[in-house]
């Protein structure tokens, strides 16, 4: 009886055709994942950019916002993002420290991860329920930027936590037996050593958290963003437009919106996300070129 | 005994901050479950367990059956998620074992940008192109369908997949290819035979996250399924319009009278939701762990 051994010419060459043909397969499944994304980005860019003019992107909306500009729009963005990050980046970084400096390896911290885990994976949707629920009704914040924007950081919070984390975990552990050994308490150690070196991480961690919160819907709906406001809100307590939120109204609430217009709406928002998107990933490999461990 | 000096009394008291920020997490997520059952528990006091799970949802006139809800939900999921898997793990495979350096540097930062896309530039986009374009190839009636939905959820689920398989494959140890291609087996037989069951569990993991996003995706879902609560009859059902929990709750929330049954009815399909994430991600977390526990074992 004769028995294969999987060396003859034969099924040498059956075993490699069958590798071209996987490795094909592979190659070609994946530029289909990939090409649809490319021509995603590039469709608005060329749609949108016909749209964008200094009025575009600086005057208030004008006849049932199917002319004029966006402004309020995306100033509402900036002003939620910048208030995210006043709430979130402070206490997301305290609790990456605490994770990768003081915790032990016990239950309680397993809790904390399995926490962190949990909130990443709650649908944003849910988000805007539970901002609805305790900062509009609870704490009768009203809708409100502040309401938005205490609830996008909720939700930008484990984001900044495991990145954080695992950019104080890539610092030597030397640094900080270094620093400690030199008369140094753990909090300086921590402060003026490890902190500084892990900050190209943490500061991408922060970014990619703040894109999302800013062309997150969602949570804003029923926190915070307003349909359509005449002025620009005066304070905290004010509801605001907002880019993500405009760009639903615009695309399916308004009938005989202007094509152009939503497509230069959504080319802002796209710009204003993979532009923080760009600044991340530059942050990160300009640190791994300069790192000396 | 010695009097702590001003460093170490700072040194302390900053721990004790950083410690409350640590705890935080557990402290937010058990927030979110009593702000939730605060506004939706009321719910099953005020409207009968029965008609809860009746299969008519038209709230004006009081008919709260959320049985539609649920499975437009678990339709559209499912059907994004076959979408989703073999697009998401070939390209995992690809970039881990197969593409050569330069173009994963071109092909990682693409798969990012999509994870960075808001869900309504992609619900825009759906609905300005793919509708259409669904609408003309199955000449349909509306292309506002469970299954277009579901193809642009797949889309969307596509970069949690990709990233966590990919690492799941990058931790498989290098030792276990370099033996499988020692004993002669191809660079294909190695990914089939030993890298892709050595980090099963990864890919495991990665499927169930992807299922999550799916899940609680929102306004991209809302935007092209046409959102219409009935019980999706199949197979035909697939190919007409449904209606989600997620949109559910962003396109009817806002017009609802604050503590109305109908505002209560749709914090606890909120509850729902948050259930079923949290026993996703729990059985993610625990599939994982035990992935951890048995590689130790292996590498000591």
């Amino acid at each position: 009886m004769k028995t294969s051994t999987g060396f003859e010419p034969s099924a040498l060459a059956s075993a490699h055709r069958k590798q071209t043909l996987g490795f094909g397969l592979l190659t070609l499944v994946s530029a289909l994942t990939v090409l649809p994304i490319l021509a995603i980005v590039v469709y608005i860019i060329i749609q949108g950019a016909g749209a964008i003019s200094w009025e575009f992107l600086t005057a208030m909306p004008s006849h049932g916002m199917r002319e004029g500009g966006i402004f309020p729009a995306i100033f509402g963005t900036l002003l939620l993002t910048l208030f995210t990050a006043l709430f979130s980046v402070p206490l997301g970084v305290a609790a990456g420290v605490y994770l990768a400096e003081y915790a032990k390896d016990n239950t309680a911290t397993r809790a904390i991860r399995i926490a962190i885990i949990n909130l990443a994976g709650v649908p944003s949707v849910v988000y805007g329920l539970f901002g609805l629920g305790l900062f509009v009704i609870f704490l009768n914040l009203g809708t409100s930027i502040l309401a938005a924007s205490l609830t996008l950081s909720i939700m930008t919070l484990p984001i900044i936590i495991s990145t954080t984390e695992e950019a104080l975990r890539t610092v030597p552990y030397s640094f900080r037996v270094v620093s400690i050994s030199l008369g140094a308490t753990r909090w300086q150690a921590i402060w003026r050593v490890v902190l500084p070196q892990a900050l190209p991480g943490i500061l991408t961690g922060v970014i990619l958290g703040l894109e999302r919160a800013a062309g997150e819907t969602a949570p804003i709906l029923f926190t915070g963003a307003a349909f359509f406001l005449p002025n620009l809100p005066n304070s905290l307590l004010d509801s605001t437009m907002a880019l993500p939120y405009h760009i639903f109204v615009i695309s399916t609430q308004i009938p005989g919106m202007p094509v152009q217009i939503q497509y230069g709406t959504v080319l802002v928002l796209l710009v204003f996300v993979l532009g923080m998107n760009l600044i991340a990933t530059l942050i990160r490999s300009r640190a791994r070129a300069k790192r000396q461990w | 005994m010695r009097h702590a000096s001003a460093s170490e009394r700072t040194d302390r008291r900053i721990t004790w901050v950083i410690k409350a920020a640590g705890y935080s997490s557990i402290f937010f997520i058990t927030l979110i479950l009593i702000f939730l059952m605060r506004e939706g528990l009321p719910a099953l006091a005020n409207v009968p367990l029965g008609d809860l799970f009746s299969t008519i949802w038209y709230p004006t006139e009081e008919y709260f059956g959320l049985l539609p809800l649920i499975l437009g939900s678990l339709l559209v999921t499912i059907i994004a998620t076959l979408v989703a898997l073999p697009f998401g793990l070939c390209t995992a495979i690809f970039l881990s074992e197969v593409a050569p350096r330069w173009v994963r540097e071109i092909l990682k930062p693409l798969v990012e940008i999509l994870a960075g896309l808001p869900s309504v530039v992609l619900g825009f986009i759906g609905i300005l192109v793919l509708v259409p374009m669904l609408r003309r190839a199955l000449g349909l009636a509306t292309g506002l369908t469970a299954f277009t939905g579901a193809v642009l959820l797949g889309f969307i689920a596509i970069p949690t997949i990709v990233s966590i398989a990919e690492d799941a494959l990058n931790s498989v140890p290098q030792g276990y290819r370099q033996a499988a291609l020692a004993v002669g087996a191809t660079r294909w037989q190695t990914i089939i035979g030993v890298t892709l069951p050595a980090a099963r569990s990864g890919v495991l993991t990665a499927i169930m996250l992807g299922v999550g996003r799916a899940l609680g995706e929102t306004m991209a879902v809302m935007m092209v399924t046409g959102n219409a609560p009935v019980i999706p009859n199949l197979p035909a059902g697939i190919f007409l319009p449904v209606r989600t929990m997620t949109a559910t709750i962003a396109s009817e929330m806002g017009e609802v009278a604050n503590g109305s049954e109908h505002y209560q009815v749709l914090f606890f399909i909120g509850i729902i939701l948050f259930l079923f994430s949290l026993a996703i991600n729990l059985t993610a977390s625990w599939v994982s762990f035990r992935r951890a526990k048995r590689s130790e074992r292996v590498l000591s």
